[in-house]
């Protein structure tokens, strides 16, 4: 199987998160940047599985500037035997979705596997853009894959229940907790990342759909308010009369 | 031009959901003004006329076989050639399973652009303007969308129906789609009925390592019982296997919106956090009064967990008697 694995730039998950340019910005000064833990745990691990059983290619692929190529080299430090990196600011879904798909399209992948969502914008819309850009199928938060034959079986958890949904490739899947574990980088895959090709290429020329015109902070949270351990009856009188949520 | 609404029915009854949706789209179509019509793929015995209260001035029902796979592509192509017909110029999902595979599709293939997990009305002094929560509810983002047709997936719960009008009438019309199902559903696992699905529940108790073993999570689900609410827990309790993963919440489990959170033993980590910080109405039962937690928390409980959640659970016995 060719796969290809789509991977993204995000802050640490301990990031304050604050922005710049009259709340226009994301203010990336100190931030640390990580592999988005769905594309790095699950998707890429996922696809390492898939590719240690034989047979499989595994390339690793990411919209963004130079800047991105040291996160590229931690992903490639995990495993995969290149990289791409197209060469754009990832300015929103659509643009980015694009760029991947024109790249996915010339190189004909068997698998495009995704995170589920980015922890920073938690879109959840690059996966099913390019999908539909491929004319492929799509199989969305996925917690299970498994190729069978020519094709794959993934688990889907949905609100009815989780469905064992089967697939012909090429095919799109976004990943989700359950489709693998995290794996520590060792120092023989940080070496061997070193060398190991990341290829720049040019982007497409793409409309924007959409702009983030301006961030807030959410409302400020009120002071807790403190219920005795001992007045249980208390603290149900508040939820049902104060919060109303029972 | 036309505000076209995506809904979904289960068990013959329309989905709260839906009906969220159809109130949200029927409020845009008022600020545009035009219609709002609702569309339905799989109705299964609903009565769908209903959507008229809630804002609908007509209720389509596309009908094809091959809308029976649920297959992302058919639906993306069977929804698109409905917006075409009734000259759609915004298309709005609910931001559900079905519609977070599907309005993606929909967005790339009518080149609309989407914005995913709505939460808020489009403000149309200032061009389409919506909101949506990113960095994991640390932040609220808002977008402007430039394109001519428009895609809103809306956050369940962001809104709550309203029916103050009357029914519509209901319109069945045949699909070409043309394209087919290349993914088959070969079973849906569903999970023991007396369970409430996390995603979907109003009311979660959760648990976290302060629980100290699996053998101790009795007196949490005999709370999550009499509260009628879905149990969840920290990543750790899932990593160490004292809890199903499925009920691990956070930044990298499950992110989830109830209306009450009931959290005993959880220290409050951001990346837990960030999964449940959206909740209405939270709860922290710790018996460090430094714990995290408590600076996210609208009540807080400082003690042992051991004494104090089954004299909470003696506490709701009580009250579900009285009401
Ligand atoms: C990239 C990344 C992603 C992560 N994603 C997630 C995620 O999605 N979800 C998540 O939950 N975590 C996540 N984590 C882990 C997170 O940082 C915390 O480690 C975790 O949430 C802590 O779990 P806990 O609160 O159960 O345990 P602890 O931090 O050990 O806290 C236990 C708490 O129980 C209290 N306690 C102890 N005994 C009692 C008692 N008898 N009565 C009452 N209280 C008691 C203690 O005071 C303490 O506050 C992530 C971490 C990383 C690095
Ligand atoms: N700039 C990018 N480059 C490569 N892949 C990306 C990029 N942005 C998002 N993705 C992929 O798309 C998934 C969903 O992202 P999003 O739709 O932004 O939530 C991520 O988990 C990644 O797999």
């Amino acid at each position: 199987m060719k796969i290809l694995v789509c991977i993204s730039q995000v802050p640490d998950t301990t990031t304050k998160i604050a922005f710049t340019d009259g709340n226009t910005k994301f203010a990336e000064a100190g931030v640390q940047w990580i592999v988005n833990p769905y594309d790095e745990w699950y998707a890429l691990v996922r696809a390492l599985e898939i590719q240690e059983k034989g047979g499989s290619t595994v390339t690793l692929l990411n919209v963004g500037p130079a800047a991105n190529d040291a996160v590229i080299r931690k992903a490639l430090a995990i495993g995969g035997d290149d990289a791409v990196r197209i060469d754009a600011d990832p300015k929103e879904s659509y643009f980015v979705a694009a760029q991947i798909a024109a790249y996915a399209k010339s190189e004909s992948f068997d698998l495009v596997l995704f995170g589920k969502e980015t922890i920073n914008y938690n879109g959840a819309e690059v996966p099913g853009m390019v999908a539909e850009l491929l004319d492929a199928p799509f199989i969305s938060q996925a917690s299970k894959l498994e190729v069978e034959g020519s094709g794959i079986v993934c688990e889907r958890p949905t609100e009815a229940g989780v469905e064992v949904v089967s697939s012909s490739t090429p095919v799109v899947v976004s990943a989700q907790k359950g489709m693998s574990e995290a794996r520590i980088p060792n120092m023989r895959g940080i070496m061997a990342a070193r060398t190991k090709p990341l290829k720049v290429v040019a982007a497409v020329a793409v409309d924007t759909l959409t702009e983030v015109t301006s961030f807030s902070l959410p409302d400020a949270k009120s002071a807790v308010k403190l219920i005795s351990p001992d007045n249980m009856d208390e603290l149900v009188r508040l939820l049902h009369e104060e919060a109303k949520v029972i | 031009m036309s505000v076209l609404i995506f809904t979904e029915a289960v068990n013959g009854k329309i989905k709260k959901s839906s009906l969220e949706a159809v109130t949200y789209g029927s409020k845009v179509a008022a600020a545009l003004g035009t219609q709002a019509v609702a569309l339905n793929l799989n109705p299964g015995g609903a009565d769908l006329s209903e959507l008229g209260k809630y804002g609908a001035s007509k209720v389509i029902v596309g009908k094809n076989a091959s809308l029976a796979s649920f297959d992302s592509q058919v639906y993306t192509a069977a929804i698109a050639e409905v917006a075409a017909s009734v000259g759609a110029t915004v298309v709005v999902t609910v931001n559900d399973s079905l519609g977070k595979a599907v309005a993606p599709r929909l967005s790339a293939r009518l080149k609309a652009g989407l914005v995913a997990g709505a939460t808020t009305l489009p403000n149309t002094a200032i061009g389409f303007n919506v909101t949506k929560n990113v960095f994991s509810g640390k932040a609220k983002a808002h977008y402007n969308i430039v394109s001519a047709v428009k895609v809103i997936s809306l956050m369940p719960n962001a809104v709550q129906p309203e029916a103050n009008g009357s029914a519509a009438s209901v319109e069945e019309v045949n699909l070409n789609i043309g394209v087919s199902a290349k993914t088959v559903i070969k079973e849906v696992k569903r999970a023991s009925t007396d369970k409430i699905a996390l995603p979907e529940a109003e009311l979660v108790v959760s648990a976290g390592r302060g629980m100290k073993g699996p053998e101790n999570w009795g007196i949490v689900e005999d709370l999550a019982n009499v509260v009628g609410a879905a149990t969840a827990c920290s990543r750790p309790v899932a990593d160490i296997g004292w809890r199903p993963h499925h009920e691990h919440v956070g930044q990298t489990g499950v992110a989830i919106r109830p209306n009450l959170y009931i959290a005993i033993g959880i220290s409050g980590a951001i990346q837990h956090l960030a999964g449940v910080n959206q909740s209405k109405t939270i709860v922290v039962i710790n018996k460090d009064p430094e714990a995290p937690f408590f600076k996210a928390a609208d009540y807080g409980v400082v003690g042992d967990a051991f004494e104090i959640v089954p004299r909470l659970t003696e506490a709701f016995k009580k009250y579900k008697a009285g009401h």
